[in-house]
């Protein structure tokens, strides 16, 4: 890093060919032509605690704070594929809600106008949370057409990468399941995305910058491969392609990071896939402010760090934001926190006058020549993927893992020698510190038991035949390649079946996914 | 013949008990023990207690670490428990990750050596696993 910038590292005559207006290629400033002056990005925090009642009641909070979209993490039971009776009760409802049936998500978003604002499901394929959601729908007579949101994790490479497992389905299961998917939603509820690709796993889990937008670029290659190989046009399916970045305090690198990829990937769909309509150039992605640069010492700093975060996270152009709360380094955030992280978004917006310009750091010659550096080796990134085979096969010899692995540790090395500064660990440490946070919310046993109560009078209500039927009709469309497998996931959820039967029957067909390589 | 308890390295199994694949703390800790000269174990994420308990039998392990973030650490209580069931009490058991403070003197309480808090210094794992290894060692010779 140089002390100064000036017109030798960054020309201004190439304004035209490298920035350009935003909303047109290459699309370096911002992918819609009025960007935040047009629409504010959304505001959309994470949330998933407790039973379905304490999600809901959480929600209508953060909702009357000013977020302006639904978001739902369910939970870790339900993450990794099972029904609240099949695990451990110690672990349920303490990082996420406890969802398994239509009637736990009607719970959820009891009051909630699903036809008029927007949801994002933490849902793995085989999407159960989604078909739970078009159950719900159904339930209350809105039609599919009126349902938008994205299907957030339903990047099975990144969990791959970050978590070493295809935890829910075989490789091949996870891409005939996820075709089905794009198909079934682009049909059925075309406001609907149903591809999240995401570079915030490996980032958290200690990919570079530029390694967390290159793995992910390449991630959503082979998805886009695989719509085209199953016949698909590419402008069918890519306007609906999103993506999810990680925002480190890494300031200016984090907003080069992000426009450098708004850069490439129109070259990327208009080259190496096809793609005509300019709505399939828009870079569309969610960011989130990284937990992993938050510290359990002095707690209240994590409100200056997240802070710098968004801010870098706003100069990056996202269409969505989460804010991390300061006490997430002790647990699912309090109220208060939740608060807090909500307000520091209306802050900037409101107060700071952030989001006034669009992309207020173009033309700086430092920004312009970071971008061009970041992008440069975004493209070594994608470069080193394709000489492996491409990003599946990068993953199964276990290529990405073992750069992300060393990049964690060559993190920890700056730590640890005190190269990176981090305030109130190894520098600016206080001898006796207060842990400042709410006490942690848990739900108690009481509503535990209620939960798993539920889910037992739930099943024994349902008409089994029908359950049956319809988790015969998922296993007999998993085995046959002309029907849609995700079609036969909301018949299923519909009929009354329960998100960790829909797995099961999944799994049984099309393979659980076991660890392929430990890098 | 084998060789002696003390001649040994220090052994240990560094694993993730429960529902939570966040394992970037666990692979970077069980690569610093491993450049200390320990021998690791590492499992991966998503184990169960009696693959864990099964384990540390086999590869006779001196400590287990258990890496949490997502409330796993609940579950080491129990994991303690089948320790002992299975005759291997002298095995430390120390946590590390993201444990609020409130559930720490529990965990003490049911049998964990030490609980290590995000930012812990690598030094300072380092020393208190050599320590906690050479007791374990002694306890099972005793």
């Amino acid at each position: 890093m140089k002390p100064l910038y000036t017109p030798l590292d960054w020309d201004g005559e190439r304004y035209l060919t490298d920035l350009g207006f935003p909303g047109q290629l290459p699309m370096t400033r911002g992918i819609y032509a009025s960007m935040y002056r047009g629409r504010a990005w959304s505001q959309r925090q994470l949330i998933g605690l407790g039973a379905p009642e304490d999600y809901n009641k959480r929600l209508q909070t953060i909702l009357q704070a000013g977020a302006s979209a639904v978001s739902l993490i369910p939970c870790n039971s339900v993450y990794r594929g099972y029904d609240i009776d099949q695990v451990d009760p110690l672990l349920l409802g303490t990082c996420g809600t406890m969802v398994n049936t239509v009637d736990d998500m009607d719970v959820c978003l009891r009051g909630i106008p699903i036809d008029r604002i927007s949801t994002a499901l933490n849902d793995p394929l085989p999407f159960t949370l989604l078909a739970l959601l078009l159950g719900v729908a159904k339930r209350r007579d809105i039609p599919w057409s009126k349902i938008t949101g994205t299907s957030n994790q339903s990047d099975f490479i990144s969990h791959f990468v970050a978590n070493h497992m295809f935890f829910r389905l075989s490789l091949a299961g996870s891409r005939r399941v996820l075709v089905d998917h794009i198909e079934f939603t682009n049909r059925h509820v075309p406001g609907w995305n149903p591809v999240s690709v995401v570079g915030q796993h490996m980032q958290q889990a200690g990919a570079t910058p530029a390694q967390a937008m290159g793995y992910t670029l390449c991630t959503a290659i082979q998805y886009a491969e695989d719509c085209i190989a199953r016949g698909l046009d590419p402008d069918s399916f890519l306007p609906r392609f999103t993506f999810f970045f990680d925002v480190s305090i890494s300031f200016f690198e984090e907003i080069a990071k992000l426009r450098a990829g708004r850069r490439l990937w129109p070259r990327i769909v208009r080259e190496r896939l096809g793609a005509k309509d300019p709505r399939s150039w828009r870079f569309k992605f969610h960011a989130q402010t990284s937990g992993v640069d938050l510290t359990r010492q002095q707690p209240l700093n994590n409100i200056a760090r997240v802070t710098i975060q968004a801010m870098a996270a706003l100069f990056g152009g996202p269409q969505s934001l989460h804010t991390d709360a300061y006490d997430e380094v002790f647990s699912t955030p309090a109220e208060q926190a939740a608060r807090v992280a909500v307000n520091t978004q209306n802050i900037l917006r409101d107060e700071a006058h952030l989001a006034d310009v669009i992309d207020p750091l173009g033309g700086s010659y430092y920004m312009e020549s970071l971008t061009d550096a970041m992008e440069q080796e975004i493209a070594d990134v994608i470069a080193q993927i394709d000489a492996a085979g491409g990003m599946y096969q990068a993953v199964e010899k276990g290529l990405v893992q073992s750069r992300i692995g060393e990049s964690a540790l060559a993190f920890q090395e700056q730590v640890e020698s005190g190269a990176q500064k981090v305030v109130g660990v190894n520098a600016y440490t206080v001898a006796d510190e207060a842990i400042e946070h709410a006490p942690i919310a848990r739900p108690d046993t009481a509503v535990v038991e209620n939960q798993l109560k539920r889910l037992q009078a739930f099943k024994a209500a349902r008409s089994q035949r029908q359950v049956q039927t319809a988790l015969d009709r998922l296993a007999s469309a998993a085995n046959s390649p002309d029907q849609n497998v995700f079609a036969g996931v909301v018949e299923a959820a519909i009929a009354g079946a329960t998100h960790g039967e829909i797995v099961a029957c999944l799994r049984r067909e099309l393979g659980f996914g076991q660890p392929l390589v430990i890098a | 013949m084998t060789t002696p308890a003390h001649a040994r390295p220090p052994k240990i199994l560094v694993t993730k008990v429960g529902l939570d694949g966040h394992d970037r703390g666990s692979r970077i800790v069980a690569a610093f023990l491993r450049d200390a000269g320990m021998e690791v174990v590492y499992t991966g994420p998503w184990q169960e207690i009696p693959v864990i308990v099964k384990l540390a039998l086999e590869e006779d392990v001196d400590i287990i670490g258990v890496s949490t973030l997502a409330t796993d650490h609940r579950l080491v209580p129990k994991l303690i428990a089948a320790l002992r069931d299975a005759g291997l009490a002298h095995i430390k058991v120390v946590v590390g990750g993201i444990v609020p403070a409130e559930d720490e003197p529990g965990l003490l309480a049911a049998g964990v050596s030490r609980v290590f808090h995000p930012g812990a210094a690598r030094h300072e794992i380092i020393s208190e696993v050599t320590r906690l290894a050479a007791a374990a060692r002694s306890m099972q010779s005793a």
